[in-house]
């Protein structure tokens, strides 16, 4: 995407909520600098309470991975089951563990 | 609806990647920004989230009217909290129409150069505080209707928006009939006041829901596509059978004679809007369109200098930061 006529930045919003326990992204929206976008933040995404702490950081810095990695990037993970508790079985005897 | 008679995309490319595609959506699965999708599900989904954003913000105008005029500061504070509130749904639509590759400085030009349309429903204007409660009642809750089902749609971007407006938008259905119901049981004026509100917005919002199902050429495309969820006559139904009782309680009649429940098919005979006036409506010719594109001009002229001023402020900052370094 262009940035097209002096277009303000787009910046992407990451809240933490009152009991989360971590920053989430919930959207994003345009602004002139770091210190507007916070302010535009609150009154676009805490309209309710939503959250305690804000984070925006700009689109263009952001480096996501590729939907078409999605097989080579997460296959080595998928080979190793017994990363999973389920995987071992305890007998009833030994109790909670 | 709040986006009506959108024009679905013929798509011409490689029929595997189209079939794979369409099983990624018939499987469930969400379509994101970086994923491969079809060129007019790309144009399509552009047009509508557009439409629907340019119909939050334009429909600030009809209510944004009566705010100086509330009659206590109660009802005031929260009409303002509503209108805020469309504000912030336009920007969650438009920054998931950004996504699709389109600027927000294309998207506001076209809907100020008329390239791009809004709600038809906001071309009506509001004449007295009843109104406040008929929009409410009867605008939000007809877009409430379309909304619900969307929040499952297939692009992940405009389902995560939709989800995000559904969980605000009650507050506005309920702050409108608690409007009606004030004005309905209060004196004989305010009971004339709010029958007059509901005998002008009753078609309009009608209408809202766009063209009956064998006039609407474009439905079978975006409904494949999943990013139409149900017909718009299943949807004009489905209001009327939900608000018809709700009159009934506010003791106000509905304007159409022809009104009558049908026990077999569980659901209520009415009669069709005016659709040449719709179709007149969409073409600029409705009560107020010179006066809501007027509006938003204005706006956005008027606001030139905040954001050149903003970004020329921002941009000086950013130097200074870098020569101390």
């Amino acid at each position: 995407m262009t940035q097209q006529r002096n277009e303000w930045p787009l910046w992407e919003i990451f809240i933490r909520g009152q009991h989360g326990m971590s920053h989430r992204h919930v959207g994003s929206l345009h602004a002139a600098d770091s210190e507007t976008a916070i302010l535009n933040a609150r009154d676009v995404y805490t309209r309710r309470n939503e959250g305690v702490s804000i984070w925006v950081v700009q689109a263009q810095q952001i480096t996501a991975s590729s939907p078409s990695d999605k097989g080579p990037l997460y296959e080595p993970s998928e080979a190793k089951v017994y990363r999973h508790p389920s995987f071992f079985d305890i007998p009833k005897e030994v109790g909670a563990m | 609806m709040y986006a009506q008679m959108v024009k679905s995309e013929a798509t011409q490319e490689d029929p595997e990647k189209l079939a794979a595609f369409q099983a990624r959506i018939d499987a469930g699965e969400k379509i994101e920004p970086k994923d491969w999708m079809p060129v007019g599900y790309r144009k399509t989904l552009i047009r509508q989230i557009g439409q629907h954003a340019h119909s939050e913000i334009v429909g600030q105008l009809p209510e944004g009217n009566w705010i100086t005029r509330a009659p206590t500061l109660e009802r005031k504070a929260i009409l303002l909290a509503k209108v805020q509130d469309e504000a912030g749904h336009g920007l969650y639509l438009y920054c998931a129409a950004e996504t699709l590759g389109v600027t927000r400085d294309e998207l506001t030009e076209m809907l100020l150069d008329g390239r791009m349309k809004y709600s038809s429903i906001f071309n009506y204007p509001t004449l007295t505080w009843a109104d406040m409660g008929a929009v409410g009642w009867l605008v939000d809750g007809a877009a409430i209707m379309n909304q619900v089902p969307l929040q499952r749609t297939s692009y992940g971007p405009y389902s995560r928006a939709m989800i995000r407006i559904c969980k605000e938008e009650s507050f506005h259905q309920r702050q409108g009939f608690d409007i009606m119901m004030k004005m309905a049981s209060g004196t004989e004026a305010q009971m004339r006041m709010a029958q007059n509100a509901l005998d002008r917005f009753w078609y309009p919002a009608l209408m809202m829901f766009g063209p009956s199902d064998k006039d609407s050429v474009h439905s079978e495309q975006s409904m494949r596509w999943k990013i139409k969820m149900n017909t718009n006559d299943e949807l004009r139904q489905k209001f009327v059978d939900q608000t018809v009782p709700q009159a009934e309680y506010l003791g106000l009649t509905v304007p159409d004679d022809k009104l009558v429940w049908n026990e077999e098919k569980n659901g209520y005979d009415f009669s069709e809007p005016d659709w040449n006036e719709f179709f007149d409506v969409i073409q600029g010719n409705g009560p107020c369109n010179t006066d809501r594109l007027a509006a938003r001009n204005k706006a956005w002229d008027d606001g030139a200098w905040v954001r050149e001023g903003l970004m020329a402020h921002a941009t000086k900052k950013s130097a200074m930061k870098v020569a101390a370094e």
